[in-house]
């Protein structure tokens, strides 16, 4: 690994530069998220926003911000960020703004415009090699409007256009290798309960330059259904578990940051949210459950020895 | 200044190259594209300072376009028809970010059916958005209308996006001499980029394009948007007066042609209204009293011109080149607005006509200028009416016949080659 200024925990920022008192849900992972990185980031940045759930952080007359904000669309962020990156761009090369008053782009979306609406958007952005940071907080559902499925949703999760016996019949897309696919400059995977491990990530990934994306799982009380409290229990069991591998995509490789040496049995994870109580109860969906053990030992099989 | 012969298109490029725009957000279309191809090799040679960005949609492109604008540098970029549709939602959102750029819209009907041919169906669509719409209808016109635009977008009372509307194919690619303005003149006329207060600096950090929470807030904005988009009709009237004295060619918000004494009138939009300028010369000459108004500026509507120029005369024909399903032409409905409870108002009669390029012929604006004349003597106007003429449906007859007998021969062929399937059984 590369130099990092972040060796262990108490080397991570002490200041909580994003404001309090947002309307996110009680225990919401991808606030967590957002905290850290946005203590990373710093307030030379423009977050630009497509419709989710953090399109509520900016209320007027009121954001959490200290640097500038923009909302878009849906399907458009990645094209706004194109917009403002183009015209700093101009500015900075006719010399009309001096370059400390240039902006890092970072794009936010939560997973409903990242692995869906948007992505064509966002493949275009890649095409272009734009110089962009994408934050997506993925809740594996239409979180805002009430966790309606979306591509983000995992296998037999419950969701409220899900909600027969098996769940969600599809499978979470692959966006992390839909990304590293294109060779951007930069991909990975974070979660907020695993605050050392990200920290590294979004410094990397900020002092590149180029196309970089960051999903962050963001466990989900209201919409994975269980008590706030869980969030960070359920955040370092979704990593223990193998069911959200750390991961990089850097020069080309593809690189694991965190292997669980031991992985927990899924059901560890699953059976703490109530969108997979149907896998439990009133009996104990065992074919169902050895399928979603046997997708996540398959990826596991051969990286453990990288 | 130089006379050049250049298409509509050519003109909207060189309009952009002499309001020496940073920045074009773009995407190709039938039958905009030339204008992009055109800006996108003078970048290339170096010819022209800024940068053109092909995004990968128009929804991007209206994005790109409105997020470059309020970040601060001047803006230009162009689209058509299905385009313009897929970029709607864009549409409304950048003129509520109030960012001021100019878009050209290039006029082509809507699908379904699929066409490549002008009417103004796809620019209405944008009627509402907050985008001030400004027509042409000539090539000289687009290159005039486009730095006009220019100064009303960016003018402190009003900071909204413009789009500027020349019909496709009889403008688009139809050449016509044209003068472009002296550069030194032009880029004195249209000024520096303001960005005023609405701009992305590392020093001055602004959320913009928040949300907000109920109908109060809402209505304050959405309200200051329209009453922006109302200033901006002394506005024009004083930037479009500006550019006649600098450049001598008149625009103001609607074109009268020989319309004082008339008793009658034609009211069109967009290149059209050159045919109608012509029935109206041959009518004059046997003696008719006709004219012709043309509003170039539909967004702000120019209400009181409208209704200065036309609340005197008998009858007036309001020739639509759209259709609202269900209801009938759009600019019938606007203009009837116009004259509503004027004292001893004109009869209004409604036509619609050069849907998807068909042609408004002679003959048709003839029988028009009839229809008014009788309708005076009736004392009440004729229903609307669907330009249509028997010739054309015969030929419609026609290709359905021949759509009819494919079908049937490709369903007798079917049954044969079932009849064989099954003899080889």
């Amino acid at each position: 690994m590369t130099e990092t200024a972040f060796r262990r925990m108490k080397d991570l920022p002490s200041t909580r530069l994003l404001g309090t008192g947002t309307p996110m849900c009680a225990g919401c992972g991808g606030l967590l998220a957002l905290h850290e990185i946005y203590d990373i980031l710093g307030e030379k940045t423009v977050f630009i926003n497509a419709a989710g759930c953090m399109t509520l952080l900016s209320v007027y007359p009121f954001t959490p911000f200290r640097g500038s904000w923009l909302y878009t669309s849906m399907a458009s962020a990645p094209a706004g960020a194109q917009g403002v990156r183009d015209a700093l761009d101009i500015l900075l090369e006719q010399k009309r703004i001096s370059a400390d008053e240039d902006l890092q782009t970072v794009v936010l979306t939560g997973d409903g415009s990242a692995y869906g609406m948007g992505l064509s958007a966002t493949s275009g952005a890649i095409d272009r090699n734009l110089d962009f940071l994408y934050i997506c907080y993925d809740n594996e559902g239409y979180g805002n409007t009430g966790q309606q499925f979306s591509e983000a949703t995992p296998h037999a999760a419950k969701t409220s256009t899900s909600s027969g016996p098996r769940g969600f019949p599809g499978f979470k897309k692959d966006l992390f290798d839909i990304w590293a696919a294109n060779r951007p400059a930069y991909v990975a995977t974070v979660i907020g309960t695993e605050p050392l491990d990200l920290a590294r990530k979004i410094e990397k990934a900020k002092n590149m330059k180029g196309p970089r994306l960051i999903i962050a799982l963001a466990p989900c009380p209201t919409g994975w259904d269980y008590d706030p409290k869980e969030t960070v229990e359920i955040g370092k069991l979704a990593v223990k578990t193998g069911v959200w591998p750390l991961k990089e995509y850097i020069d080309g490789k593809v690189v694991h940051t965190k292997i669980p040496r031991q992985r927990k049995p899924v059901e560890e994870y699953l059976q703490k949210q109530g969108r997979f109580a149907h896998l439990f109860k009133p009996e104990r969906n065992e074919k169902l459950l050895a399928e979603i053990q046997q997708r996540i030992d398959v990826y596991w099989e051969g990286i453990s020895n990288e | 200044m130089t006379r050049q012969l250049l298409t509509g298109n050519g003109a909207a490029a060189w309009a952009a190259r002499l309001a020496k725009v940073d920045y074009v957000p773009a995407f190709p279309i039938t039958p905009q594209t030339e204008i992009i191809e055109t800006l996108s090799a003078w970048f290339d040679n170096g010819e022209i300072p800024g940068r053109m960005t092909t995004l990968e949609s128009e929804q991007s492109m209206i994005t790109a376009a409105g997020a470059a604008a309020i970040t601060g540098v001047r803006v230009f970029t162009a689209t058509s028809s299905q385009g313009l549709l897929y970029g709607m939602e864009m549409l409304y959102t950048v003129a509520g970010w109030r960012a001021p750029f100019v878009m050209i819209n290039v006029s082509r009907g809507l699908s379904a059916p699929l066409t490549l041919e002008p009417d103004h169906n796809d620019i209405l669509a944008a009627r509402d958005s907050g985008f001030l719409q400004i027509h042409c209808a000539t090539c000289q016109e687009v290159l005039d209308s486009t730095l006009i635009a220019y100064r009303l977008a960016e003018h402190e009372k009003v900071r909204l996006p413009v789009i500027v509307n020349q019909d496709g194919f009889y403008l688009s690619f139809t050449r016509e001499p044209v003068e472009i303005p002296d550069p030194a003149l032009a880029a004195r006329f249209v000024g520096q980029f303001d960005p005023e207060n609405t701009q992305l600096r590392a020093s001055a950090p602004t959320s913009q394009a928040v949300a907000v929470l109920g109908g109060s807030p809402y209505s304050y904005f959405r309200y200051e948007l329209h009453l922006a988009a109302q200033q901006a009709l002394d506005v024009y009237d004083e930037v479009a007066a500006e550019f006649a004295e600098q450049f001598g060619r008149d625009y103001s918000a609607i074109e009268s042609y020989r319309i004082d004494d008339a008793e009658f009138a034609f009211v069109m939009m967009g290149c059209f209204a050159t045919k109608a300028k012509e029935a109206v010369d041959r009518l004059r000459d046997i003696g008719w009293r006709i004219g012709l108004v043309r509003p170039r500026l539909l967004r702000p509507f120019p209400e009181q011109a409208l209704h200065d120029a036309l609340a005197d005369k008998k009858a007036i024909a309001i020739i639509d080149q759209n259709i609202s399903m269900g209801k009938g032409g759009v600019l019938h409905t606007e203009v009837a607005s116009a004259l509503y409870g004027a004292k001893a108002a004109p009869l209004l009669t409604s036509y619609i006509g050069g849907l998807g390029g068909r042609d408004i012929s002679q003959e048709e604006l003839f029988e028009i200028a009839n229809q008014l004349k009788q309708a005076v003597e009736k004392g009440s106007a004729p229903p609307p009416r669907l330009l249509y003429t028997a010739g054309e449906l015969r030929e419609m007859r026609k290709l359905q016949a021949i759509a009819h007998v494919e079908r049937q021969e490709l369903k007798l062929g079917e049954e044969s080659d079932n009849d064989q399937g099954e003899g080889n059984d």
